[in-house]
């Protein structure tokens, strides 16, 4: 079986640790819990990978895959950190129709990960998001806040190039 | 005063009916004679109303409503509910092609072809091998990591019956419902195998499934390996429930005792010996009834609690790692079987133990898990090879050119086929403890009980109290099934409340005769018969028409004991019989 667990090594300090177990301690008692501790879980360790979601699941009793199905079910919470350079390929309509998904398909490809990812060195993250407003230049991506438009499948080399 | 209950009047396809108040569409339907499909419903287990099956029209209620779901009040009162109209079979049919759309069609080759619900709704209304919704479908990769079942979710209809078996009646909840939308699908955490998770192997998702997306790891091809084989001596034994239950299998009515059909049957399949799992329940009873006083009389663990249940077993290691001195030493009733085959028979008959082949029948898929315990009394040779299921059984008669129903009752093998009343009611939830009070009592008194029947102990309740006052000791005794019961029972431990001194505990809700790997009813039936009590009654039956109901009194185990164990509880038997336990966590 093919386990989605964050290739990305977990690199969790002793002071997020003890920031969450603070959190747990002081909600776990209340009605419907676990999603203001998923919520602040993200906000201390900027995602949720296995070793957060075990130790909630240890602290509150909540069996593991309870905790998975709500993450997985809400956009809002994330399995994979982001990477050292956060890469968005807008699939909005104009981006979409000019050929974005071939980027983004070449770029899961390259990279060697799926859409909302991290590469196993946590150096490249990649997204998929919907129009920031470029269309003259579409396609387009960003990296890091960087936008690059007019984007063909042949430029994404020299492009990632200059993040290596 | 309780208030009184009002009654709410309404017509289902014509038909009066007076139900009261709260009441669902879906019962009063099926008291006014009227059978609503289903498909996601199973009652106790999964109530959410989630796949739309039995949509209904009624006048006082907008649009098509659940009937499983819609609860009847007084605002219905004099609803014309219409279960059967064009509308109502259009959306059925609609629903049934938008599932069909998205599930893996291969019907021949399907493990639970025949017997599928979704199949047979299908069937029902018509609808073909549709094409009408035809676009992307999923694809998953089978889960084949446990050592007991397979899940395939190509043939997942999301239902949510399997959720609600380990999330609800086990409160175990290592499966539920992952991702969102057209990506939701029945899984583990992190996608993990199930092997990689505290699943505790019960098998209770199987029989909840309507589909062939859950079903046993099928261990029958072994069997048949080693039969064939004239080096391997091959001996088989049934599990005191498979006798209420296999006959369902070949259309018999729930709760027949097919027990000399099933010895014939066992024979005709060319096992070397046919010998019963019973035999083995009368040894774990003097085993653990003698355990018991034990601890009673030396200040041991108490309360102390049975150990037959191998997803009990696991559970109590799981869940609670810090009570497992409260388990009881025994192995279970199949192991202390292939443990006392591999040494006292093998020894007797001169037959080297690592030539014996031994087959469990059982109605259970953690037995699958069970044997691959490290416990083996002869190092090196499992005490039990093989552990199939009552339904790989009947699939092993069925391709064998058994007609089962036709054939004449015989009897188990010497000596390990002679067994009493207490070991056949060890598959009804109670069963245990009331064989162990049968033995226990006359050992503490030292006199002959005349009353054997302990009823306090037996039916379907999931925990179950009684007091007895044995030789002026009074010992207070819990029986509880389903691993949600469990947990009330071991939190009072844990909290050093308990105020018990012996517990039967049964990872399935009803006990063996409920277990996950007997034979699938339909929900249909499930959800309006007792199912449970029907085959407990088969085996209570049983036991009432035995002349001997004690397991002490059984003359083999006298002989065993004689020749080769000593004394109930000797050093012997503990090395042979008993076994350890291991603590593990929850996750991982």
């Amino acid at each position: 079986m093919a386990t989605n667990k964050s290739t990305v090594p977990f690199k969790g300090t002793e002071e997020q640790k003890q920031k969450l177990l603070q959190v747990i301690s002081e909600l776990k008692d209340e009605r419907g819990a676990l999603m203001p501790i998923l919520q602040k879980a993200q906000d201390i360790y900027g995602y949720l990978p296995i070793e957060v979601q075990t130790m909630i699941s240890d602290e509150t009793g909540i069996p593991l895959e309870k905790i998975y199905g709500v993450v997985t079910f809400y956009a809002q919470f994330s399995l994979y950190p982001k990477g050292k350079y956060a890469i968005s390929v807008c699939l909005g309509t104009a981006c979409y129709v000019k050929g974005s998904g071939d980027i983004y398909n070449k770029l899961c490809e390259k990279l060697g990960i799926e859409g909302g990812q991290c590469t196993p060195d946590g150096k490249f993250s990649l997204d998929a998001c919907r129009c920031i407003g470029a269309c003259g230049l579409a396609p387009v991506m960003t990296i890091n806040g960087e936008v690059y438009g007019k984007l063909t499948v042949d430029k994404l080399d020299e492009i990632l190039a200059k993040y290596e | 005063m309780a208030d009184e209950i009002k009654m709410v009047n309404v017509k289902v396809n014509g038909i009066p009916v007076s139900v009261p108040e709260g009441t669902t569409i879906l019962d009063a339907a099926h008291k006014a004679g009227v059978k609503i499909p289903t498909l996601c419903f199973l009652r106790d287990t999964n109530e959410v109303g989630d796949c739309r099956i039995c949509l209904v029209e009624s006048t006082k209620a907008r649009g098509l409503v659940a009937a499983c779901m819609y609860p009847l009040a007084a605002s219905d009162e004099g609803a014309e509910i219409k279960t059967n109209s064009a509308k109502v079979l259009d959306s059925r049919r609609k629903t049934l092609q938008l599932i069909l759309s998205t599930h893996d069609r291969k019907c021949l080759s399907c493990v639970r072809s025949g017997k599928c619900e979704l199949q047979k709704l299908c069937n029902e209304l018509g609808v073909e091998d549709e094409k009408l919704y035809e676009g992307f479908r999923p694809e998953y990769e089978k889960d084949t990591s446990a050592v007991h079942m397979v899940r395939d979710n190509n043939k997942c209809v999301l239902c949510r019956r399997c959720v609600g078996a380990c999330e609800k009646v086990q409160g175990i909840a290592v499966i539920g419902p992952n991702n969102r939308g057209f990506a939701s699908c029945i899984g583990s955490a992190f996608d993990m195998g199930l092997a990689d998770t505290s699943c505790i192997h019960c098998g209770q998702c199987i029989v909840a499934c309507p589909t062939g997306a859950l079903y046993e790891k099928d261990d029958t091809y072994k069997v048949e390996e080693a039969i064939a084989d004239p080096d391997k001596f091959v001996v088989v034994q049934p599990a005191p429930s498979v006798r209420a239950t296999l006959g369902e299998e070949f259309g018999m009515p729930i709760g027949t005792d097919v027990e000399g059909k099933l010895a014939t049957a066992l024979r005709a399949l060319g096992f070397d010996k046919v010998f019963d799992t019973d035999f083995a329940a009368d040894l774990t009873i003097v085993e653990e009834a003698t355990e018991l006083v034990e601890r009673v009389k030396n200040g041991g663990v108490l309360p102390m609690i049975t150990s037959c249940s191998p997803g009990w077993v696991k559970f109590c290691e799981t869940y609670y790692p810090e009570q497992i001195a409260h388990l009881s030493s025994c192995k279970s009733p199949q192991q202390m079987f292939g443990a006392t085959v591999k040494t006292y028979y093998a020894q007797k008959m001169g037959i080297d133990p690592a030539k014996i082949v031994c087959v469990g029948v059982m109605p259970c898929t953690a037995k699958k898990f069970e044997v691959t315990r490290d416990q083996s009394a002869v190092p090196g040779v499992p005490d039990v090879d093989i552990s199939i299921t009552t339904r790989e059984l009947a699939r092993m008669i069925k391709r064998n050119d058994i007609d089962f129903a036709a054939l004449p009752d015989g009897e188990f093998d010497d000596p390990l086929g002679e067994s009493t009343g207490a070991a056949v009611i060890f598959g009804a939830t109670g069963g245990v403890m009331e064989a162990a009070l049968r033995t226990a009592v006359e050992v503490i008194t030292g006199e002959e009980l005349k009353a054997v029947d302990f009823t306090e102990v037996r039916g379907m309740q999931g925990i179950k109290e009684a007091t007895y006052n044995v030789g002026g000791l009074e010992v207070k005794v819990a029986v509880a099934s389903s691993l949600s019961n469990a947990r009330i029972i071991m939190d009072q431990i844990k909290a050093g409340t308990s105020p018990y001194t012996f517990i039967e505990i049964m990872a399935c809700p009803g006990g063996c005769i409920n277990g996950g790997g007997q034979p699938l009813v339909d929900s249909e039936v499930r959800n309006f018969v007792d199912v449970r009590g029907l085959r407990a009654k088969a085996l209570y039956d049983n036991d009432a028409a035995k002349t001997l109901r004690k397991s002490h009194e059984n003359p083999s185990i006298k002989k065993v004991y004689e020749e080769f164990f000593g004394e109930f509880g000797s050093h012997k038997a503990h090395e042979i019989l008993h076994t350890h336990y291991v603590k593990r966590s929850i996750n991982g």
